[in-house]
């Protein structure tokens, strides 16, 4: 066990220094002078030399390569030429935004995704399997952003049922910030108000963007439900008498479970991708946000930034999954 | 009075599953309103403005947009980039992976390492978000939004053609081959290669329809075809304000995404029921 995690961070580490390579490379090959986009456009050619000089980027590549490792281990991610804050305070502000809705997006993926799996693989063939069939792929098929256009036209404009945009509403004052993330902040503090009404707002984000991934957990546990219920243990345990409602629930979800397991970490990745649209149709202050303003502003230190965060963050959440995998399958050797 | 029997046995499987025949006539249909864009549709262009925001009659199919252009028109003529988007991309990503993958099969050892920590790498970022950070790096423009999603497309080819090649190598008729005297790339060509284009084109059939997707989504959030270009995610995102007043007008591309993206599925779906039978699912 010792040796695989350390085997994983090796791994890890590798990947991560791969991912500042990669930043870096596409850095590299922007047509726009990085100088000249900081500065303006009405820089004297001596500023521009001038910040040339100070950034180091008059030096060839592979200096260059160092400067932005070293500027790296130490969480210096640049200036953003648009904020003209460090980036990394940038994405500490952005951060639990995104990561809020990402979690409420999960938690409404595992539960819808999971019962409807089930009932669809118990009364397979049936009306209410090919419905959730259906809906899986119409669901897979689906753009976010339209989704969200159409969820909150539906649920705010017309019925009036949830809040609009943001996180919260604009007459409440936010929590003092501990975590940054609102609905926990919220608690700490201790402000049911505040709790209540940032659970209102995340719950159309997190369902538009938790759609695509409700379609894909569905589906993984209907087809990993169907392989363990033709198993022979399943129907030795129908055969003795066992209520049907035990055997799929304790015998054969169990060890659906494991298959599901293993696309929690690639489910995470498109719901790192849905939220820089979710995100950018319900103004939530997230990365996504963050992300598609900079680049259309062409602050590219600030997207490099993001893109070196998200790369991190599916790496880290990847391993997880790697581990949780092995602990929970005793048959995955680690050696 | 029975129907004609079907001889072909692939042919029947394929024709036996509704969903498999949805798909191939809807990805019928959508090439045939490519290939017959201007005769079947006006100039997805032409503004007019007293005209605007109307909603559909015989005159406009889909209704007017925000400018008085003919919705139907800039649907139609946007299927003509979306299917260049996602054939483009795919094939990009199936060669280079392809060939990627093949030889870090083939070869092993400090190729295939290289060649596999490279592809880690590729997956260790959310696809959106690399082609959004090169799409950026580049510039907006419809061909940069097809390097960006074949870049981030690659790496799944890559992978997929080396395991096959590695569980092919293992097979007695490849080692029968070699015993015979054939050479690496002899083998390669003559044996691996053919074995293991199967499952690389039902993966291809199903990402045609994730590049739109994909492309589409960038498109939105401006980092595709710039306007006025009738790109689908490009058009979604300049009519979503006048959802209220003409919900026609941004629902009417979205929809077209969403049947592209449903019918390159399915035909994935039945191509691997038919080709791949091994690799069948119950999904």
């Amino acid at each position: 066990m010792l040796g695989f995690l350390l085997r994983r961070l090796g791994s890890l580490v590798f990947v991560v220094w791969g991912v500042g390579l990669a930043t870096f490379f596409i850095s590299q090959v922007v047509p726009t002078d990085p100088a000249a986009a900081a500065l303006g456009n009405n820089a004297r050619p001596a500023q521009i030399a001038a910040y040339r000089e100070k950034r180091g980027l008059d030096k060839p590549a592979w200096q260059q390569y160092l400067l932005y490792m070293q500027a790296l281990a130490k969480g210096d991610l640049g200036k953003s030429l648009r904020t003209q804050r460090p980036i990394l305070n940038d994405l500490k502000d952005f951060f639990p935004a995104t990561f809020e809705l990402t979690l409420g997006a999960m938690l409404f993926a595992l539960l819808f995704g999971i019962p409807a799996g089930i009932l669809a693989a118990v009364k397979q063939d049936r009306p209410l399997d090919l419905g959730v069939r259906t809906l899986a792929l119409i669901g897979g098929a689906t753009p976010v952003y339209w989704l969200a256009i159409l969820a909150l036209l539906l649920f705010h404009s017309k019925l009036g049922w949830l809040p609009g945009p943001g996180r919260l509403d604009a007459f409440l004052l936010a929590p003092p910030r501990v975590t940054g993330i609102l609905t926990l902040d919220a608690l700490l503090a201790g402000d049911w108000e505040v709790l209540v009404d940032a659970l209102r707002h995340l719950l159309l984000p997190a369902a538009v963007l938790g759609a695509f991934s409700t379609a894909l957990v569905a589906r993984m546990v209907r087809s990993a439900m169907l392989e363990v219920l033709s198993q022979d243990f399943v129907r030795t345990a129908k055969a003795k008498g066992l209520p049907e409602s035990t055997v799929v629930l304790k015998h054969a979800l169990r060890n659906a479970a494991l298959p599901v397991l293993t696309v929690l970490g690639s489910l995470l990745g498109g719901l790192l991708t849905g939220a820089v649209l979710t995100e950018t149709i319900f103004s939530w202050p997230g990365l996504g946000s963050y992300a598609t303003a900079s680049a259309t502003a062409l602050d590219f230190p600030a997207v490099m930034g993001v893109t070196l965060i998200a790369g991190l963050a599916y790496s880290v959440i990847n391993l997880l999954v790697d581990v949780m995998y092995a602990v929970f399958d005793p048959r995955i050797a680690y050696s | 009075m029975t129907a004609p029997r079907i001889k072909n046995k692939a042919l029947r499987r394929f024709l036996r599953n509704p969903g498999t025949v949805v798909g191939s006539v809807l990805t019928i249909l959508l090439v045939l309103v490519a290939l017959l864009a201007p005769v079947i549709a006006g100039d997805p262009l032409l503004q007019n403005l007293p005209e605007r925001l109307r909603p559909p009659s015989g005159q406009h199919l889909l209704g007017t947009d925000q400018l008085g252009r003919d919705v139907w028109a800039r649907v139609v003529h946007g299927s003509r980039i979306s299917l260049r988007i996602g054939l483009t991309v795919t094939g990009i990503a199936l060669v280079l992976g392809g060939l990627v993958g093949l030889l870090a099969g083939i070869l092993g050892g400090l190729v295939d390492e290289i060649a596999m920590r490279i592809t880690d790498i590729f997956f260790a970022f959310p696809a959106l978000i690399l082609a959004m950070a090169i799409a950026g790096a580049l510039g907006p423009s419809l061909v940069n939004l097809m390097i960006a999603v074949a870049a981030v497309s690659w790496p799944y080819y890559a992978r997929l053609i080396r395991a096959q090649v590695l569980s092919l190598k293992a097979l007695d008729f490849v080692d029968a081959s070699r015993a015979l005297g054939a050479g690496r790339w002899r083998q390669a060509m003559r044996h691996v290669l053919p074995n293991a284009l199967t499952p690389l084109l039902v993966q291809a059939s199903f990402d045609v329809g994730g590049a739109i997707l994909t492309a589409a989504g960038l498109g939105f959030i401006g980092f595709g075809a710039q306007p006025p270009t009738p790109e689908w995610g490009a058009v979604v995102s300049e009519t979503r304000s006048f959802i209220i007043e003409a919900p026609w007008a941004s629902s009417a591309p979205a929809i077209a995404i969403l049947l592209t993206v449903l019918a390159f599925n399915l035909l994935g779906d039945g191509l691997r029921d038919v080709l791949d039978p091994r690799g069948r699912r119950r999904g």
